[in-house]
């Protein structure tokens, strides 16, 4: 404990602990969340093929961001409560990304029919038909 | 610490919530957010590994998603996307309440906050009970009463739930799982229909054609993903009621809201979770 320095404890050191979020941004954001809500559900009543996914994807991505940026403060915490997140998303990303190069090399022991999306593998015994 | 060590304050004028280990709130405050974002990353890679297994699985069997996921009830899931939103709006305004000071309002919106917590659990037993009664359970127990709706399975294409396992085969000194019979032939005479035989590059959006082989493993899936997040739901309520006794009691202030803080960001970890998983069990084309 360093010597007193007449200073009230809390006005010296407490009054700017955190980022007070306005009411009217936090409502902003859980208005565009309420919109891609609705927007992800209109989006998958589309048939888009395998562009649906993605279109899924980044909408789930987008609201994940507004949550974290804004309703988690992080857009004006301290940087390195950023670095934290974003080190764990890397991770996250080399976990899933490393799984999927191979996730298709295992397509030759699949039984064919029993998976439609393999037909096209090339396997020991020729392509997976 | 920015802080000038003569902003540090005497030990005899410390406030209550200040511990005995930290030198002033702010350095408190920094430290309980390192610790409880350090946390949420472990929560983070806990859920990625299920995620991992879910891309994997459905990067080899679009099939058995696209089939399995008419099964789930798309207004209950987007209905409690929207409670968990909402939920996680009040516990973000509540926060401020704390860090305003009105100690009412962080009362009432945590409160809120609680409320809908239950509700979203109340919407998944009515979501589970069905499951249960329409024999839609994991593994053996994997019975459906009926094919989903949305999904023309004609009846006389009914296939056995265990399909035997085909003989390994060697091959080039490799052991290479694979079936050694051919598909059938295609046709009003054949018996496979088209897509068993792999014609269409794409299912089609609604399901035409018998039940694909091993659905029952959506429902692992279905039921661990969404039953290790109840479970998250129900350690973020034990926490919100926590923090809502203490707000009663008036312990929360403009110098002192960690708990409050700290538990709101574990909610909204809660929500961020769910945003990935509505669209990726319940909007499947």
């Amino acid at each position: 404990m360093a010597s007193y320095s007449g200073v009230e404890p809390a006005a010296a050191d407490s009054s700017h602990l955190g980022h007070v979020v306005p009411l009217g941004v936090l409502a902003a954001v859980w208005g565009a969340l309420v919109a891609l809500t609705v927007l992800t559900v209109a989006a998958a009543g589309v048939d888009l093929g395998n562009l649906n996914l993605y279109i899924a994807l980044a909408i789930a991505g987008v609201k994940a961001a507004l949550v974290v940026l804004y309703f988690m403060h992080l857009r004006y915490d301290r940087p390195f409560l950023l670095v934290v997140f974003l080190g764990c998303l890397a991770f996250v990303v080399l976990f899933i990304s490393l799984a999927m190069t191979d996730a298709r090399a295992y397509a030759p022991s699949l039984v064919p029919g029993q998976a439609p999306s393999m037909k096209d593998v090339h396997t020991p015994f020729g392509t997976g038909d | 610490m920015t802080e000038p060590a003569a902003h540090a304050q005497d030990p005899r004028s410390d406030p209550w919530h200040l511990a005995h280990h930290f030198t002033t709130p702010r350095q408190q405050f920094d430290s309980g957010k390192l610790g409880i974002w350090l946390f949420l990353a472990t929560e983070i890679l806990l859920f990625s590994g299920l995620f991992c297994a879910y891309a994997v699985f459905r990067a080899n069997h679009p099939e058995v998603f696209v089939y399995a996921h008419l099964y789930l009830s798309k207004p209950l899931g987007a209905l409690n996307t929207l409670i968990l939103i909402f939920s996680s709006f009040t516990m973000a305004s509540a926060v401020r309440a704390a860090q305003l000071g009105q100690t009412r309002w962080l009362v009432r919106l945590l409160a809120v906050t609680l409320v809908c917590a239950g509700a979203f659990l109340c919407v998944k037993f009515i979501e589970y009970k069905a499951k249960w009664e329409e024999g839609l359970l994991t593994g053996a127990r994997y019975r459906p009463e009926a094919p989903p709706p949305g999904a023309d399975v004609p009846k006389e294409a009914a296939i056995p739930r265990a399909r035997p396992a085909p003989k390994p085969a060697p091959v080039d000194g490799l052991l290479v799982e694979r079936s050694t019979i051919a598909p059938a032939a295609v046709g009003p005479s054949g018996l496979a229909p088209a897509w068993l035989a792999g014609e269409p590059a794409h299912p089609p959006l609604e399901w035409r054609g018998p039940e694909p082989y091993n659905v029952q493993v959506f429902f692992s899936f279905y039921f661990v993903m969404t039953g290790l997040h109840g479970i998250h739901v129900l350690g973020g309520m034990a926490a919100i009621g926590w923090v809502l006794v203490r707000a009663r009691r008036g312990e929360f202030g403009p110098q002192y809201f960690s708990p409050v803080d700290f538990t709101g960001l574990y909610w909204h970890l809660v929500d961020l979770i769910w945003i990935f998983l509505f669209p990726l069990l319940y909007l499947i084309t």
